[in-house]
């Protein structure tokens, strides 16, 4: 059930003109901010090869790319959220689901993967983009590696806090800007405090992201980001369930 | 799963419900019966499309209890809803999708294989007059195909129970004449409840009906005993408004 809502969320983005506009706009970011970062690599090359230990491409171009692909993610993924319940509600489509044999969790579930697929396939470019380097040079694969998993994780748990924004409005705009609140105030609230064990740094998932950017795969922050998202989807189960309680 | 099922496929005892401090419905119990098309009919705010999101599991009574062909709906509503085909009272359609593709994955929400969904497809666009649309985008079809696929989608896994809320509500003459044959077909096979506030339509489909005011159900019986309620044979609108009235 769970992969017939995840498949019927996929089809149902496809179809969207808007979705094709905003993964070629994304695309066409990524791109033009790897060239940037690679012809910056380029210039202090010849610098760089003087130094007794320098950094290679992948900490050079990959470390920032996936940096801003997550800031991008950030502002991208509350547009797709919007729609998975809040539209529902509006288009009175949920009484299809609500009526259907099918649980709290698995409506849930089906579309946060649905949706965590379809943004995987759209971020899936940032490393096929590096990959492209591999010919030309040798890479750090575990660096990679590592900011792969952690965009993923990160991609997730803005699924999550997107979806249970939307479960609590039918309106798809608000939903939007609800989540976009939420994750921007996040993340200003990591930037912004200062001292080292500051508690904002802990709920910013933004600021966990940083030691899979600098090729750490850190148990503690994907536990971070499996609890952050459990959280959040556990919240949209509750209040999926409130809508058959108070109607 | 219709030929295992009980006589009695829904049966309602006691429901309340309130949204806030208003109570809405006072201790509605129904009962329908397999092959039987009931009519829940009242004034608009009577609290029917309330009572029908109840019995579909869409709203949890705040008492009472409901069973979907002796299948507890309160403690069972994977089970009990898997008999259940419902109408809400806006089709819940995916203006995205093209026909088929909505039907099947409808189908398939209500737990059908594969290659069961796909026979389905092609008896419910028959029965529902939907075999030339198939293919085209359900957001590009008049509003009486809507509703059209409206029922099927409700009808497609054979449910014992069909809940339909307002069915013909803003269709013209020609398409509310298909759509209460239809109905009246699928109360043969199926059991039907459906919400109405139009008296002519509960005369051509309804076996019984039930009448509500105020979220309570005031009168419950055949069409022939409303017809003649009161030992006075008249119109339906007539006994209607008297019983209504005398209830006020």
């Amino acid at each position: 059930m769970m992969r017939l809502l995840a498949m019927r969320e996929l089809r149902s983005l496809f179809s969207m003109p808007s979705t094709w506009f905003v993964v070629a706009l994304l695309q066409f970011i990524l791109a033009w901010f790897f060239l940037a970062l690679l012809e910056a690599f380029l210039g202090v090359q010849p610098q760089l090869a003087q130094l007794a230990n320098p950094p290679g491409v992948t900490v050079t171009v990959a470390v920032p790319l996936f940096n801003t692909a997550a800031l991008l993610l950030m502002m991208l993924t509350p547009m797709f959220t919007m729609r998975l319940i809040a539209e529902e509600r509006r288009n009175q489509t949920l009484a299809l689901l609500l009526s259907a044999p099918l649980a709290g969790w698995q409506i849930v579930l089906g579309k946060f993967f649905g949706l965590l697929a379809f943004l995987a396939l759209l971020t899936c470019g940032v490393p096929l983009m590096l990959y492209t380097l591999a010919s030309g040079t040798a890479l750090d694969h575990g660096l990679l590696f590592a900011n792969t998993v952690g965009l993923l994780l990160l991609t997730a748990s803005y699924i999550a806090l997107g979806l249970y924004v939307s479960a609590l409005t039918a309106q798809p705009a608000i939903a939007a800007i609800g989540a976009l609140a939420a994750l921007a105030g996040l993340w200003l609230a990591d930037i912004a405090a200062t001292a080292a064990d500051s508690p904002w740094h802990a709920i910013s998932p933004l600021h966990h992201f940083q030691s899979f950017n600098t090729g750490l795969l850190d148990s503690g922050d994907a536990a971070f980001f499996v609890l952050f998202s459990a959280a959040f989807l556990l919240l949209a189960v509750r209040r999926l369930h409130n809508n058959c309680i108070y109607g | 799963m219709s030929d295992t099922a009980p006589d009695i496929t829904l049966s309602a005892r006691n429901l309340t419900r309130r949204f806030g401090s208003r109570q809405v419905i006072h201790g509605i119990s129904l009962e329908l019966r397999r092959g039987e098309v009931l009519g829940l009919l009242g004034h608009n705010g009577a609290g029917k499309s309330t009572t029908l999101q109840m019995l579909t599991g869409c709203l949890l009574p705040d008492a009472g209890a409901i069973d979907i062909c002796g299948i507890d709906l309160l403690r069972r509503p994977a089970a009990a809803k898997a008999r259940i085909g419902y109408l809400p009272e806006i089709p819940p359609l995916y203006r995205e999708l093209n026909v088929d593709d909505y039907l099947l994955f409808a189908a398939r929400l209500r737990g059908m294989a594969p290659a069961a969904a796909a026979a389905a497809l092609a008896q419910a666009r028959q029965r529902c007059g939907l075999e030339t649309v198939g293919k085209k985008t359900i957001g590009t079809l008049s509003k009486g195909y809507q509703q059209r696929i409206g029922i099927a989608q409700a009808i497609i896994h054979q449910p014992d129970v069909i809940v339909l809320d307002e069915p013909t509500v803003g269709l013209d003459p020609a398409q509310i004449r298909e759509i209460r044959t239809l109905i009246r077909e699928l109360g043969d096979a199926h059991s039907v409840i459906l919400s109405t506030h139009l008296l002519g339509e509960v005369e051509s489909m309804c076996d019984r009906v039930e009448i509500m005011r105020e979220g309570r159900l005031i009168y419950g019986d055949t069409i022939a005993a409303l017809a003649n309620h009161g030992g006075e044979a008249g119109k339906l609108e007539d006994n209607y408004i008297r019983i209504t009235e005398s209830c006020a």
